[in-house]
């Protein structure tokens, strides 16, 4: 079968793919983008967060086909494009490496793409920075096995914090 | 020695920046969080193929045929071979050569890798699997290690002869080793009777600790690449590349040479991948098929690829004087090490050496035991033998202390040990272990604020069961529990696990730039980081490059037994040190000091050469031109001894370590649920390298113990696991970790470069006990297994399953 939707904004077409594949699989073994991560192929891990239409799913769980015409936008699609010696990582991606949020590193495309969504619920609706209680709930699906999550606490706060500045002072942090 | 100083020399305005004790950010980091950072499992070549592995569905059966002829003929299907295809030797192993590379004969675990396929999709490579025909004739199970231990008429799980005997480690029959350990009167010969009877207390107890899993997030995987040379370029995620090629080479039929391996991206070890999983499987397909092979494992594999950490079952036995002074320990510990022998023998030297603790005990006999079954393999986890040890010592003090009616951290106090103490080996702890203080300090450490001062007490975030909303704050009762964990750093017992560095200093665009290989595993831990700014440090140059590891430089050692600071470091720090000598070398060759200038009053500092007298001397830059210096060295801790196998004395550790954390939990009684509301360290490290990873190995730790003290535990049964995946096998989410406040001591350990201490163990070992403290603080409960099961705490008998 073919599938043809939209990746980090490039339009993008999959051929031969079979019925049970799923969407990471298509992602990470038919179009290069292996950033999102498979750690359990369960949904019990949200290593293969990408955002579909917005809104942050399991890729793993999403059927290739069911991608069909949407857009999805992967860790590959945080920073700003360009090439990779300009390009400039965004305030999460900056935050987490900063904060040593990073170990590994298996765990953090997903916690990136689901970071990035808490910090455009809240700070990117003209909200506040995330407490840390909210950060944990949005954050519950995501396992990390090398952090103790401490670290990546601070990164998603540091990254809100810079997010929230940049809003209100209207230049980059 | 030479050695940097810290002010920035006369001439410079400041000392070079990130050497170490500074948080340079990772070299990876930024690759990691692109997304662009090369995983083994996101290896890909044009042509390759994907391989697959059919695993044995009984724990114990004999193999009396395997018919592959169907699944060869699946379109899309390269290759399936079996035990028959391995070229050469057919077992491989860490310590003892007892496991088939594809079984043949017998299968002795479930999940035993049987046959593997190479085909074009993976889903092709699944098929096929389906339909390869194995006749069994099922075995009887050999699941309760206790008896394989001990009952001289258990079945055997290697037949009489199959096997090379150790006799240094008392090998028969199913026991992979037993290490008796004898001090004081036991060592002449008194019997338990005689020495309790010294003791105004006695404190007996059984513990538990299930079988845990490292649960790495990146399941096994490596692309096998066949070369033009016959051989074969495997691109692996494994904790020590050089001893990966020692097993496959033999297997392949191929000398070292023709075995090359380079490191892919690492998704965690934890002890795990210290064991081959697919690398000789993936070389076999690729030297079969002529093409690019790679494995993947999901996570249901995952469980069967790997070792776990040994259950272990201990029976413990203290006396006290009234005072609290210890007077004797007994310890019987059984490892159950699974089908094949893995780590079992160096998990049973800890846990044997550890067995009693950071106490001093005049009198004490330990006997541990490591078994084969015919359960899943056991081997290496961060702890290594020294976590269930320290559960049951731990639980022992506290229930002491409970007999005695005094405060646990005063318990523990009266008996610590510190620096000249000897452990019960007769080792010196030769280096400074501030026990007394550090539990002093975890004391003193502010307490969380009680509930009933919490802003919104009722709101279910911050109540054991959540936001499932399975109480409001009734029948929730707070405890604080404390452990302390002594942990061997390094490798023990005669090993020598050195590490090799090759350093490299050139003039590349003008500046100076340092290369740095090694063949050391980055395994997420950050020793890219550390090797980086050693180099910083000792070479006075920003500018490092660090090499992928591979083998076309000297082994590293393990990423293991928190080793890779002490030892990379060391080699790196050693490399350097040997670049120096020949830069001021250079320097006198020059002339620009007097020939008889004393090395010390040299140093690199900012890409230049500087004399303690007059300041800045030459640029690097200048001084080399282009001319590039290398040296490569290797790094030797000192030499260790083996336990000798009857009485258990030696020293055989290279350094120790130390954790103590405290606990705070509230627990709902009625439901048996707990949530950790502090878990806090003090650790001594020696030296802190990089604060900021120094702090993510301490909290990654104690955050493991946290998933053994409440959630963690393969379950088996009758040899079959039960809940292999992470639906079933639940690890510690971030709304089951708590803040974690860590406390670091840096009392240098003279033997080791920089005074540094491997630091990512300890912690694992004292959360645990700690946290299950803090549930019998809140319970009044006993609870004698690791994990606690929320039926233990509301203290109905677990289901029988
Ligand atoms: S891989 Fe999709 S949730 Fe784990
Ligand atoms: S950094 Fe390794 S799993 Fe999170």
């Amino acid at each position: 079968m073919r599938v043809s939707f939209e990746v980090n904004g490039h339009e993008v077409t999959a051929d031969n793919v079979w019925p049970g594949e799923s969407l990471l699989y298509v992602l990470r073994e038919r179009l290069g983008l292996p950033g999102s991560k498979n750690a359990c192929e369960q949904g019990e891990c949200g290593s293969c967060t990408v955002y579909l239409d917005g809104v942050t799913v399991c890729s793993c769980l999403v059927a290739a086909g069911q991608a069909q015409g949407r857009a999805v936008r992967t860790v590959e699609g945080l920073a700003e494009s360009g090439d990779l010696a300009e390009r400039r990582l965004s305030p999460v991606q900056e935050a987490f490496v900063e904060a040593g949020a990073v170990q590994c590193g298996f765990c953090t495309p997903g916690l990136l793409v689901q970071t990035d969504d808490l910090i455009e619920r809240t700070v990117g609706q003209g909200g506040g920075v995330p407490d840390e209680a909210e950060i944990r709930e949005h954050l519950a699906g995501n396992l990390c096995r090398c952090t103790g999550y401490e670290k990546i606490i601070d990164a998603v706060r540091l990254a809100a914090e810079r997010t929230a500045a940049q809003r209100d002072g209207g230049g980059p942090a | 020695m030479a050695s940097t100083s810290t002010r920035a020399p006369v001439g410079l305005s400041s000392v070079t920046r990130d050497g170490i004790g500074a948080s340079p950010r990772r070299p990876d980091g930024t690759l990691k969080v692109t997304g662009e950072f090369a995983y083994s499992s996101d290896m890909w070549m044009e042509d390759m193929l994907w391989g697959a592995t059919l695993r044995s569905p009984h724990p114990h059966a004999e193999i009396l045929g395997i018919d592959v002829s169907g699944a060869l003929r699946l379109p899309g299907v390269y290759a399936v071979l079996t035990h028959e295809d391995v070229p050469g030797e057919k077992r491989y192993g860490l310590e003892y050569r007892d496991q088939p590379v594809l079984a043949f004969g017998k299968v002795r675990y479930k999940g035993e890798p049987v046959a593997i396929v190479a085909a074009d999709h993976p889903e092709t490579a699944r098929r096929a699997l389906e339909r390869i025909k194995v006749d069994y004739r099922v075995l009887e199970p050999v699941s309760d290690a206790r008896r394989a231990a001990l009952d001289p008429d258990c079945p055997l799980v290697h037949e009489e002869g199959s096997l090379p005997l150790h006799e240094e480690h008392n090998q028969r029959g199913n026991r992979v080793r037993y290490q008796p350990i004898r001090t004081g009167a036991f060592a002449d010969g008194a019997s338990v009777e005689e020495v309790r009877a010294l003791a105004d207390v006695v404190v007996t107890g059984e513990y538990e600790v299930g079988m845990q899993d490292q649960a790495f997030l990146g399941p096994e995987s490596g692309l096998a690449v066949p070369a033009e040379d016959g051989g074969v370029d495997l691109y692996i995620a494994t904790q020590w590349l050089h001893v990966d090629q020692r097993q496959i080479a033999p297997c392949l039929g191929l000398p070292a040479d023709k075995v090359r391996l380079t490191l892919a991206g690492v998704g965690g070890a934890f002890g795990a991948r210290e064991d081959l999983s697919m690398q000789i499987h993936a070389c076999m397909l690729a030297l079969h098929t002529g093409k690019p092979v790679k494995f993947v494992y999901n996570r249901e594999e995952s469980f069967f690829g790997h070792v776990h950490r040994h259950p272990a079952t201990m029976r413990y036995e203290h006396g006290a004087k009234r005072d609290g002074t210890l007077v004797y320990a007994t310890m019987e510990i059984v490892l159950d090490g699974g089908a094949y022998a893995s780590a079992t023998p160096a998990v049973v030297g800890v846990a044997s050496s550890l067995g009693i603790g950071p106490y001093e005990v005049p009198h004490v006999s330990v006997d541990a035991y490591g078994v084969y079954t015919t359960n899943p393999p056991c081997g290496a986890m961060r702890g290594f033998g020294a976590v269930q040890a320290c559960f049951g010592y731990e639980s022992q003090m506290d229930r002491l202390a409970a007999e005695l009616g005094m405060d646990p951290v005063d318990l523990r106090i009266k008996n610590a040990v510190s620096q000249g103490s000897r452990i019960i080996t007769g080792q010196e702890i030769d280096m400074p272990m501030p026990m007394a203080e550090m539990l002093r300090r975890a004391r003193e450490m502010p307490l969380p604020p009680d509930r009933s001062s919490l802003p919104a007490p009722s709101d279910p975030r911050t109540l054991p069961g959540g936001v499932a909303n399975t109480s409001h704050g009734e029948g929730i009762v707070r405890g604080i529990g404390y452990g302390v964990g002594l942990k061997n750093l390094c490798f023990s017992e005669g090993f020598d696990d050195y590490s090799t560095a090759r350093v490299r200093l050139e003039v590349v665009g003008g500046e100076p730039a340092v290369t740095v290989h090694t063949a050391a595993a980055e395994v997420g831990q950050g020793l890219v980081t550390v090797k980086g700014q050693i180099a910083r440090t000792e070479l006075g140059v920003e500018r490092v490059t660090i090499l992928p590891s591979d083998t076309r430089v000297g082994s590293a050692g393990s990423s293991s037994a928190s080793r890779q600071s002490y030892m990379t470091g060391g080699a790196v720090k050693t490399a350097c040190e040997a670049v120096r000598e020949r830069v001021f070398a250079l320097v006198r060759e020059r002339g620009l000091v007097e020939d008889g200038h004393p090395d010390a009053l040299l140093s690199l500092s900012g890409g230049k050469v500087v004399s303690a007298a007059e300041g800045v001397l030459i640029s690097l830059a200048d001084l080399l031109g282009g001319e590039a210096i290398e040296e490569t060295r290797e790094y030797h801790h000192r030499p260790t001894q083996m336990l000798d196998p009857s009485r258990g004395q030696g020293s055989s550790h290279t350094q120790f370590g130390m954790c103590v954390h405290r606990a705070v939990v509230d627990v709902d009684v009625e439901l048996g649920l707990v949530k950790v509301v502090a878990l806090d360290a003090v650790q001594d490290v020696g030296k802190v390298m990089h604060p900021q990873q120094l702090a993510g190995q301490i909290q990654g730790a104690s955050a493991q113990g946290l998933g053994l003290a409440l959630m963690e535990e393969i379950q088996v049964h009758d040899g079959v696991i039960r809940n292999p995946s992470f639906t079933d096998y639940l690890i510690p989410t971030i709304l089951d970790t708590p803040p974690m406040r860590i406390d670091v001591l840096e009392h240098p350990d003279p033997h080791a470069p920089y005074g540094l201490r491997g630091a990512g163990e300890p912690p694992t070992l004292s959360s645990t006990p700690a946290i299950v403290a803090a549930v019998r603080n809140a319970t009044g409960r006993p609870l004698t297994h690791a994990p606690v099961r929320p039926e233990d705490i509301v203290g109905i008998d677990p289901p029988q399953g």
